[in-house]
């Protein structure tokens, strides 16, 4: 098994100094996810402005690849659109399961082609998309509260 | 690194891992298998194997209700588990036996039947260094009841801190759950002690002896233990059997758990009456091959010797944590000295997190656990999120330590935490 291929340089710095880390004010939505087999718990805030999300922060407790793959994600989807950033999701998942046959695309996924050695540690995909489905689902909820006060809006 | 620490042991190891072929599996990069997550679950000796494929060549068929030949024989295996079982144990009763599917079942089971009688102002006790099946059922009975959760805490040297026992064990409480040794910390607890003092306050003593039972003798006749839970898996015995011993007449008392076939003795549409223990805890069909191969492995352990096993295990955690001791920046979770120690030793490696550190050892071979191995309350309570754990059983060499003492060097340099 191939460890260089698993913990890239890339990765080993994002680790030591995660960026967007420590949890900013303000935002719109926090979420707490867990990964329950292993513990890895990360808190995250997302800030959305209209459809472009405008901030992510985190906190999180976990090993390296989950702390490194947070904070490639706030890289990725910071001043995106949110279509975009999960799209790039889509493409960081097909990686993730590609058990290693997956081609990474650098022009989507910049430092998350980093990742690719991940694929093929089936316990430490896991791991990588911890951010990314804490991302999803506070983007999630932000859509669906803008979504509703709009529709607040429309009523009155 | 070559040793100078001494280890001396009861068994012949090279015949005993001779009956373990997966010990001799070669792993990628051309590795040799060092299987150190035992606590997680063993490995399995052929006896036990070749037990299960022969009732299932030649003897298969349902157990009680199956009325051929085919269908006695079944009934014989599965019964002659229990047998195996009772005498492993010391339980003055064959009837005294349960069998589950594991033993997270086996303690719903406890908590099911023993919480029908809860009620508010009720108090169960159990620790803070429990395995999450021995907290959550509990957690629900309790809030099915409205009785209270109570816990001991445990102390900084990773022992039960029973400080506090008289507030915890009052004439209110009517269970106390504990388990006998910490598969996170390693902690053998004086579960006797506790349970004179238990009985005082007419409370039920339930045991989780997952950890307990694969390391040493036990015996429930004198241990003071109203049920003991322990899970086939860990005792060189196959996955989805546990077993729950409990005093006859307190299981005699007990309402069923689960509804089905088996447990019944009449029903009508208007309402049924249940079989006496065993069978009415065993509703549907039982897990019988595993029956057979649980038999099959307590007779393998007795045929070693629990004494000499537990010696083996004793002698194996004096020369972990002397090895481990010498590795920079790790700290032992839990208690630091061999003295009712169990076989499971947890610890953190200072600027490594655990998943990167099994990880690393992993690509050398070397099988541990990291995580909160379904223990989060007590590494919340030494301030930790995980650990990486190795875990030892009757296979386990000195040469295996040694490899996990050099792989953590390894696992140091490799990310430059010197
Ligand atoms: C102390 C303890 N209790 C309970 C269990 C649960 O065993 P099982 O998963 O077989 O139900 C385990 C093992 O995981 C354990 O170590």
């Amino acid at each position: 098994m191939q460890l260089d291929s698993l913990y890239q340089e890339i990765i080993l710095d994002h680790y030591r100094t995660p960026h967007h880390a420590g949890l900013a004010d303000p935002y719109d939505v926090e979420v707490h996810h867990v990964n329950p087999s292993c513990g890895d718990e990360v808190t995250l805030r997302v800030e959305l402005d209209g459809d472009t999300v405008k901030g992510v922060t985190h906190d999180s407790v976990g090993c390296s690849i989950s702390q490194a793959a947070t904070s490639v994600m706030s890289d990725l989807v910071i001043g995106k659109p949110v279509s975009e950033g999960m799209a790039t999701y889509e493409k960081f998942l097909e990686l993730m399961q590609g058990r290693g046959n997956v081609e990474p695309d650098e022009e989507v996924l910049e430092d998350g082609v980093a990742f690719a050695g991940v694929a093929q540690f089936p316990a430490r995909v896991k791991c990588a998309l911890l951010g990314w489905s804490a991302w999803r689902d506070a983007t999630a909820q932000a859509l669906a509260t803008q979504g509703a006060a709009n529709e607040g809006v429309k009523n009155a | 690194m070559t040793t100078t620490r001494t280890f001396s042991s009861p068994l012949d190891l090279q015949s005993v891992r001779a009956d373990f072929p997966i010990l001799s599996r070669e792993l990628a990069g051309g590795f040799p298998l060092v299987y150190l997550d035992s606590a997680n679950s063993s490995q399995k000796p052929r006896q036990v194997v070749q037990a299960i494929e022969d009732h299932y060549l030649q003897h298969n068929a349902n157990v009680a209700r199956a009325m051929h030949q085919l269908g006695a024989e079944a009934t014989a295996a599965y019964e002659g588990g229990r047998d195996k079982v009772a005498a492993f144990i010391g339980a003055p009763n064959r009837d005294e036996i349960v069998f589950t599917k594991n033993a997270s079942e086996a303690l719903n089971l406890a908590a099911h039947t023993l919480g029908a009688a809860l009620k508010p102002g009720d108090v169960v006790v159990v620790s803070e260094m429990e395995h999450h099946s021995n907290i959550v059922p509990w957690q629900l009975a309790c809030e099915r009841t409205g009785a209270t959760l109570k816990w001991f805490g445990v102390t900084e040297d990773g022992r039960l801190d029973l400080s506090n026992i008289e507030e915890l064990l009052t004439e209110n409480t009517k269970v106390v759950a504990l388990t006998w040794v910490s598969n996170a910390l390693g902690t053998i607890n004086p579960i006797t002690e506790i349970a004179t003092k238990a009985h005082a306050v007419g409370a039920t003593v339930v045991v989780d002896a997952s950890q307990a039972v694969p390391q040493f003798p036990v015996d429930v006749s004198t241990l003071g233990a109203d049920i003991l839970v322990f899970t086939g898996h860990k005792v060189v015995g196959p996955t989805g059997i546990g077993v729950l011993w409990g005093r006859y007449e307190l299981l005699a008392e007990l309402p069923p758990f689960l509804g089905g076939g088996e447990m019944i003795e009449v029903v009508r549409m208007t309402g049924s009456t249940y079989a006496p223990p065993p069978a009415r805890f065993e509703a549907g069909t039982p897990p019988i091959a595993q029956a057979v191969g649980l038999g099959a492995a307590v007779d393998y352990l007795s045929g070693i010797g629990m004494d000499k096993v537990a010696a083996h295990e004793h002698a194996i955690v004096e020369y972990a944590l002397e090895g481990l001791k010498t590795v920079p920046g790790l700290t032992l979770l839990g208690p630091t000295d061999a003295k009712d120690h169990g076989g499971a030793i947890s610890f953190a490696l200072d600027g490594v997190h655990p998943h990167d550190v099994s990880t690393v050892l992993d690509t050398r071979g070397i099988a541990v656990r990291a995580g909160h191995h379904c223990a989060r309350p007590v590494h919340e309570r030494f301030g930790m999120q995980s650990s990486t754990r190795a875990s030892f059983y009757l296979y386990t060499t000195p040469e295996e330590i040694d490899a996990l003492v050099d792989g953590l060097g390894f696992v140091r340099s490799f990310f430059k935490v010197d």
